[in-house]
């Protein structure tokens, strides 16, 4: 065999983060989309407007593709468990299990019995029952996001088991308390709104740049009136639940939350927090830092006073605590750089939406051309369709590898959990396609998107499915092309 | 082995056929596109017959698939870990084909539907063979060591008895596919697929006794429970024969039942000679065991109490939904 410096559980990691941030790309994608799109026809059937029924299909064309997606990259998911981390299902099947499977048996078939209903009914349900399908589309997927996160949440925080003595392997003994995980009240609330704003500035992003072109003026600036409420409420929802997950953190994480903020050493009573910084990671100290007093304070305890844990002290104490049972020779020190740099984009970012949403919204009124003149703000709002996706990865980023060295805090190791008997080959090649295929899925669907954004609001009907069987025979060829 | 336990088996089992009856025929219609539809109108309207489907049926293997994870852990670890390369290969192509529908109906270029048309196709093809073969070296028995580690080469999984196998399920799934077309379609498509079947018949007899006596010689489920193997195996048979005279006399019903309880049968026939194990080692020693793989009691009640309030609700709105769309599509015109 080559011997490329490769091991299984550094090909099972990058595995575990590629197809995770993939999916992750479609998954907030979708869930927002749903919401957005529910709104838009819930809209539509109140007012009898058909901009809105235009907007809901589409708008819904992009959710169709995104959940196509998201769907297929999410087996691989579920499967990845058993064929990567074998020891991790062995050792947390009887808690991990069970959300997949309710997942599953909840939340995935409402989705995908409704995105079917909804995709093909529009002419044969009355509006109030077909609106009634998407907001079920959206209750699913929010759904299944509340049952996996209510997996992820023991990850980082186990609750309501023990330790068969026999096995080793951790044991339910309350789904209540495996349910009420505070961590999972956090986490939940933040991924959601985390969904509604990706939606809602991509629907922003893209109706700017046709705004640019002076393309359907009236609908693209209803749909960006839309996407702008939706935007504000949510990513001021955002910056609050991740102000209280972030909170969470300093006692129950504190290892994490100093490398949010690139603390080494204990902050002083002065609260010093640095915006930017520099930090060596091997001899574990700050290179150079712009600190600003205070600061530090207000955002860990919303008051003046008060320290924070170093990393160096965090250290100490968890290796105290854990060198007996896991060894001295484990590091805790969590990815200091990546951490603290996500963090910031992550909160940057809610800060940006939360004002760009303001300014577009004043722009927009009913009776301002503002938004036509004030082409900047549109060719702003266009580039910042894409940071959304930038921010949810960097969410995932602070949330998982701010759990290194553990797959379950303080239970069981990265490195325990991998599968002994899959080979590096193996690894290798499935690495390599998945990656393969990701590049050109995503490929697709950015082609589609644009295209799609390029025919416009006149040639959205659903997949030419929307057309029915009357005026139209929807299965000749000339009913698939839009153009 | 708890009453719990054996309820999970037996709800293991019960997923996977309706993974297979469903699933089987939306395999079917896949192959059928770039093979039996003659023009890209008619895709269309193969496409279409699974279009509001698909997606929903697929959901039986990820509940399946979530199911074994909650309460055969140990179960899902080996066999999962165990079939890498199989299971990555059958990713890959459920992959392929789940977007193919989407995608290809996006398409602005022949050159691309085209590409798309055959990523389902290929990828329907892949899939259904994939399961056929990992189920049957499954049975036949696998390199598994003390801590449940199966470390399987080539030929443990690629071999007479699973490629049979792998074939006989793709078959299967195919006229299974025909049948739901005719269920589906008007026209000069349901004519077609009345002749195709016509001819798929006889070769899915002959791979299936093939299979059995193959089944004889690879397996000990003749051995251990001879009375229950012979029986599935004619029940087999039986529903084979009964989907063949639903072809042969036009009842397009029977044929469909038919041919989806031929597939539940195969599943049927795995669970039952896989009785009390759930994943057969080479040295029967390690075998695992429904009473040594499972989740703990709590687990196991919890799931079991979810999974009977959960899933009649979803049957009432799952089969609805195909109500729903029971209309059958025309054909498209001859000079379309």
């Amino acid at each position: 065999m080559l011997n490329l410096g490769l091991d299984i559980l550094g090909l099972a990691r990058f595995q575990f983060g590629m197809t995770t941030v993939f999916h992750f790309f479609f998954v907030p994608f979708s869930i927002g989309l749903a919401f957005v799109v529910a709104v838009m026809e819930t809209m539509y059937a109140i007012k009898g407007d058909q901009d809105y029924k235009r907007m809901a299909q589409f708008w819904g064309k992009m959710f169709l593709y995104s959940f196509a997606v998201g769907v297929v990259t999410g087996i691989i998911q579920e499967f990845q468990f058993g064929m990567n981390w074998s020891e991790y299902s062995r050792f947390m099947g009887d808690i991990f299990g069970a959300p997949l499977a309710i997942e599953a048996l909840a939340a995935f078939f409402i989705e995908s019995t409704f995105i079917g209903m909804w995709m093909f009914t529009w002419d044969r349900f009355n509006k109030w029952v077909h609106t009634l399908f998407i907001w079920l589309v959206m209750f699913g997927s929010s759904l299944s996001a509340l049952w996996i996160l209510a997996a992820n949440s023991f990850m980082q925080n186990p609750l309501g088991y023990i330790i068969n003595k026999q096995t080793g392997h951790v044991q339910m003994v309350s789904f209540s308390k495996v349910l009420s995980n505070p961590q999972l009240w956090n986490e939940f609330p933040h991924v959601i709104f985390g969904a509604f704003v990706t939606a809602a500035f991509v629907i922003a992003g893209c109706s700017a740049w046709r705004l640019l072109k002076r393309d359907h003026v009236t609908f693209y600036r209803k749909s960006l009136n839309v996407a702008l409420i939706i935007g504000l409420i949510f990513s001021l929802g955002s910056i609050a639940s991740g102000d209280l997950q972030t909170r969470y953190l300093i006692n129950n994480h504190p290892m994490t939350f100093a490398a949010m903020e690139g603390l080494y050493k204990d902050s002083t009573n002065k609260g010093e927090w640095t915006a930017v910084g520099g930090f060596d990671t091997k001899n574990h100290k700050s290179t150079w830092s712009v600190d600003v007093p205070y600061v530090l304070n207000l955002l860990s305890y919303h008051k003046t006073t008060g320290t924070v844990k170093g990393m160096n002290k965090v250290n100490k104490e968890l290796h105290a605590k854990y060198d007996k049972k896991f060894g001295n020779d484990i590091n805790y020190y969590v990815p200091t750089k990546t951490l603290f740099w996500s963090f910031r984009i992550m909160a940057g970012a809610g800060a940006l939406f939360a004002l760009l949403a303001v300014v577009g919204l004043i722009m927009n009124r009913k009776k301002s051309q503002a938004i036509m003149k004030q082409r900047w703000f549109l060719y702003i709002l266009g580039l910042c369709l894409w940071l959304p996706f930038v921010v949810n990865t960097a969410g995932w980023f602070v949330t998982e590898f701010g759990r290194y060295p553990w797959v379950v805090y303080g239970l069981l190791t990265i490195a325990d959990a991998v599968s002994p008997n899959v080979s590096v080959a193996s690894l290798l090649t499935s690495n390599i396609v998945y990656f393969l295929m990701f590049a050109g899925m995503g490929l697709v669907m950015v082609v589609l998107c644009h295209r799609t954004l390029k025919a416009g609001p006149d040639a959205a009907n659903i997949d030419g499915y929307a057309a029915g069987d009357k005026e139209i025979d929807p299965y000749s060829k000339g009913a698939f092309n839009h153009d | 082995m708890t009453n719990f336990q054996l309820i999970w088996f037996i709800l293991i089992g019960v997923l996977f056929s309706g993974f297979f009856f469903l699933e089987g025929f939306d395999f079917g219609v896949g192959m059928l596109i770039k093979s039996f539809a003659r023009n890209d109108a008619e895709e269309d309207v193969v496409i279409r017959t699974i279009g509001p489907h698909w997606d929903g049926n697929e959901v039986w293997l990820i509940t399946a698939g979530g199911a074994m994870f909650a309460s055969f852990p140990m179960w899902y670890a080996t066999l999962f870990s165990g079939y890498y390369l199989v299971l990555f290969l059958i990713l890959a192509s459920l992959i392929f084909r789940g977007v193919s529908f989407e995608f290809r109906a996006n398409m602005e270029t022949a050159k691309w539907r085209n590409f798309w048309g055959w990523a389902g196709t290929i990828g329907s093809l892949c899939a259904a063979f994939l399961f056929g073969m990992l189920f049957t070296s499954m049975i036949a028995g696998m390199p598994i060591d003390k801590n449940g580690d199966m470390t399987a080469h080539f030929l443990d999984y690629v071999n007479l008895f699973s490629v049979v196998g792998g074939v006989a399920v793709t078959v299967l799934c195919l006229v299974h596919g025909l049948n739901f077309m005719r269920l589906k379609t008007s026209g000069e498509l349901r004519e077609r697929a009345l002749s195709w079947n016509k001819i798929l018949y006889p070769v899915l007899f002959a791979g299936e006794v093939v299979f059995a006596i193959l089944l004889f010689f690879s397996t000990d489920f003749f051995d251990k429970k001879p009375l229950s193997t012979t029986a599935i195996v004619v029940a087999l048979v039986i529903f084979t024969v009964l989907a063949y005279w639903g072809v042969l006399g036009n009842h397009e019903w029977l044929s469909f039942i038919g041919s989806g309880l031929s597939l539940i049968s195969v599943v049927v026939l795995i669970f039952n000679g896989l009785f009390p194990r759930v994943m057969i080692a080479n040295n029967s020693a390690y075998s695992l065991l429904i009473k040594n793989s499972s989740s703990s009691p709590y687990t196991l009640k919890l799931m079991t109490i979810l999974a009977f309030s959960i899933l009649p609700i979803v049957l009432v709105y799952f089969i609805w939904s195909y109500w729903v769309f029971y209309k059958r599509l025309a054909s498209p015109k001859q000079n379309a």
